[in-house]
């Protein structure tokens, strides 16, 4: 080998090579540029946003002239806790909780299936299968249901064919799912988010199973557990993050949404509608402001739940 | 004497691939088995027979005397200690160790109780409620061993359990597990690829080549007396002389063996030898030597006088310690 080679290589010329160089030495001013822009878009725009809102909540309106006072006050939250805005919270918390009940229920054997027994084609045909409605328009999805859920639609026409007329009827004359038909009832309101949001149970859910290692399932095996006690002692808990993290997706996802009650489900106000209504045709920005902190509020109480019941803990 | 484990013809393909061949088996009640191998040998695949986290593709499997194939994991009075110990994450150094007791629904005092008891048995006591991740490799290896012991199985199997310690740990381990088995008086089944570990440790040694056992016995047949050059040359790497040297120095027209520590220098007589180099390793040296067209090794004391590389020297050892092998495999 030749002696001519030096160990260390000389310095780099050029403004771009010595500025690399800089940010190799100064790993955390590197990081301060990476990170200067999407900080300043969360910061300002996101939580600032964020703030006004919440200062606007405690805003109140001064009922005959319509105008916005802009004193401290929480005369808007007294508000919000009259029996008819009550109703709209009571009924919107109850829809995200049954939708993400269920979310849960529907995604579980999926996201089992895919995270271990899926391999190869299977598994990209898992991916596709969960994200393909994804890629098309959440409108054309709840219209396309509309179809399906419809008085004249193409389930009363399926019940009809299986002579099945009778038990739809009965379904229908339920109090409280029910309704003129599902279209129109809250039952078709669950089913079209329970659908809608599905990709956003299945996808945490199988992250987090996939994560879960099979020896300590064999580990379970092994001491005894049965396979219905090592799914429940070892990969529910191990898997509940990912349970928790598709949660907050379906909950907060239903909280707000506003589209899907107005074209699928009664006349009857959903959260997300009601901050629509008082923020644009009502011009009541402090009652919606109000409205708007409630999913705030709500999620903030349901992940310190989460945590104090452990569901972090294995993380 | 019972056996406790008995494989008869027993084979586990994937595919093409043999991971275990038509092997037969037995291990017997109270023993402490090691199974030694190369990687990719199968012990590891009749361990996990015998837990029960595979089946065979073909043959029988008995464990003390009930037929195994077919049993799952959970049903079986066989515990294992994991190779990277496979301790539950999500609960604490007590929770793991009462796992197997909890599944049973003992109730929460008695088998926090039982815990403690295994615990201070494996020499762990008062850390039950730590969290595994706060705890040493060292550490680990023992709530590992105290969970599988909570069952009182009859047949405990570990599977390559030192190999993520430090040496020194390694050798207090084994110390460990040789008096927690003499205590315990129930089989040990031991997966190891370290000739070392399994000589040291166990009752009886079986060798593991792809797929098949080649060889079992008493770590001193092993060692002194290999079946065949792999066994030879896997358990402390022996001198393999092939037939032509053997009968040229007046032996048996046959492969044979002849250990390091047996060959000998010596001022006269014996065989000529050049040294080729010199392998200080701390007691011992280490002397690659060419004879003609062998490369020899032999193990001297470094206190003795270590020949330089490019001497000249005379070699020789006791007829008795060439040992002929069976085959030439």
């Amino acid at each position: 080998m030749s002696r001519s080679a030096t160990a260390i290589l000389p310095g780099r010329r050029g403004l771009a090579a010595r500025l690399a160089d800089a940010l190799w030495r100064h790993p955390r001013l590197l990081l301060l540029l990476m990170l200067v822009l999407p900080v300043s878009w969360l910061g300002i725009v996101y939580l600032g946003s964020l703030a006004s809102l919440l200062v606007q909540s405690f805003f109140s309106i001064d009922e005959f002239s319509g105008l916005i006072n802009y004193q401290f006050t929480l005369k808007t939250y007294r508000e919000l806790l009259i029996p008819a805005n009550l109703d709209i919270i009571v009924r919107t918390v109850s829809m995200a909780t049954a939708v993400t009940l269920a979310a849960v229920a529907v995604a579980f054997p999926i996201a089992y299936f895919a995270a271990r027994y899926a391999r190869g084609k299977w598994k990209a045909a898992f991916y596709i299968g969960v994200m393909l409605p994804l890629w098309s328009s959440y409108l054309v999805k709840v219209y396309a249901w509309k179809l399906v859920l419809a008085r004249e639609g193409i389930l009363t026409w399926l019940f009809d064919k299986l002579h099945l007329t009778w038990l739809l009827e009965a379904y229908l004359a339920l109090p409280v799912i029910g309704g003129n038909s599902l279209s129109v009832s809250y039952s078709g309101t669950f089913l079209v988010f329970l659908y809608v949001w599905l990709p956003f149970m299945i996808l945490p859910l199988q992250a987090a199973l996939e994560r879960v290692p099979t020896n300590l399932i064999e580990a379970s095996a092994d001491l005894g557990g049965s396979p219905r006690q090592t799914l429940r002692h070892v990969i529910l808990p191990l898997a509940l993050p990912g349970v928790i993290a598709g949660s907050i997706f379906t909950f907060s996802l239903t909280l707000g949404d506003y589209i899907i009650p107005q074209i699928i489900g009664s006349s009857r106000l959903f959260i997300g509608q009601a901050v629509y209504t008082h923020q644009g045709t009502a011009g009541n920005i402090p009652l919606a402001a109000a409205f708007a902190v409630v999913p705030i509020v709500v999620m903030g109480l349901y992940l310190w739940l989460a945590r104090r019941a452990g569901a972090f803990d294995a993380l | 004497m019972t056996a406790a484990v008995q494989f008869t013809g027993v084979s586990r393909h994937y595919g093409e691939v043999r991971a275990l061949d038509e092997v037969d088996l037995e291990v017997f009640e109270g023993e402490f088995f090691a199974m030694l191998g190369p990687s990719g040998s199968g012990k590891t695949t009749c361990l996990r027979l015998i837990a029960g986290f595979e089946q065979p593709t073909a043959g029988h499997i008995e464990i003390f005397g009930d037929t195994a194939e077919g049993v799952p994991p959970f049903r079986r009075n066989v515990n294992t200690v994991f190779q990277d110990y496979a301790l539950f994450p999500h609960l604490n150094v007590i929770d793991n160790v009462a796992y197997g007791l909890m599944i049973r629904k003992v109730d929460k005092t008695e088998r926090y109780r039982v815990a403690e008891e295994v615990l201070e048995l494996v020499a762990l006591p008062g850390l039950g409620r730590r969290r595994a991740s706060e705890l040493s490799g060292g550490q680990r290896q023992r709530v590992a061993l105290a969970r599988a012991l909570v069952n009182k199985p009859r047949v405990l199997l570990l599977d390559e359990p030192l190999g993520a310690l430090d040496l020194k740990l390694r050798e207090q381990m084994q110390e460990e597990l040789r008096t927690l088995h003499r205590q315990l008086g129930i089989t040990f089944i031991f997966v190891t690829h370290d000739q070392t570990e399994a000589l040291s440790m166990a009752d009886r040694v079986a060798l593991f080549r792809e797929g098949r056992i080649v060889q079992t016995g008493t770590p001193q047949d092993i060692y002194r007396r290999p079946n065949s050059r792999f066994v030879a040359d896997f358990v402390g790497s022996s001198n393999v002389l092939p037939p032509d040297f053997v009968a040229g120095v007046g032996g048996e027209r046959r492969w044979a063996s002849l250990r390091p520590e047996d060959l000998k220098l010596v001022a006269d007589g014996g065989h000529a030898a050049v040294v080729a180099a010199t392998n200080y390793l701390g007691g011992t040296t280490r002397l690659s030597l060419d004879a003609g067209e062998l490369r020899l090794h032999a193990l001297v004391p470094s206190s003795s006088i270590i020949p330089e590389p490019g001497d000249r020297v005379r070699i020789d050892w006791k007829a008795g310690d060439l040992h002929l092998m069976e085959d030439d495999a």
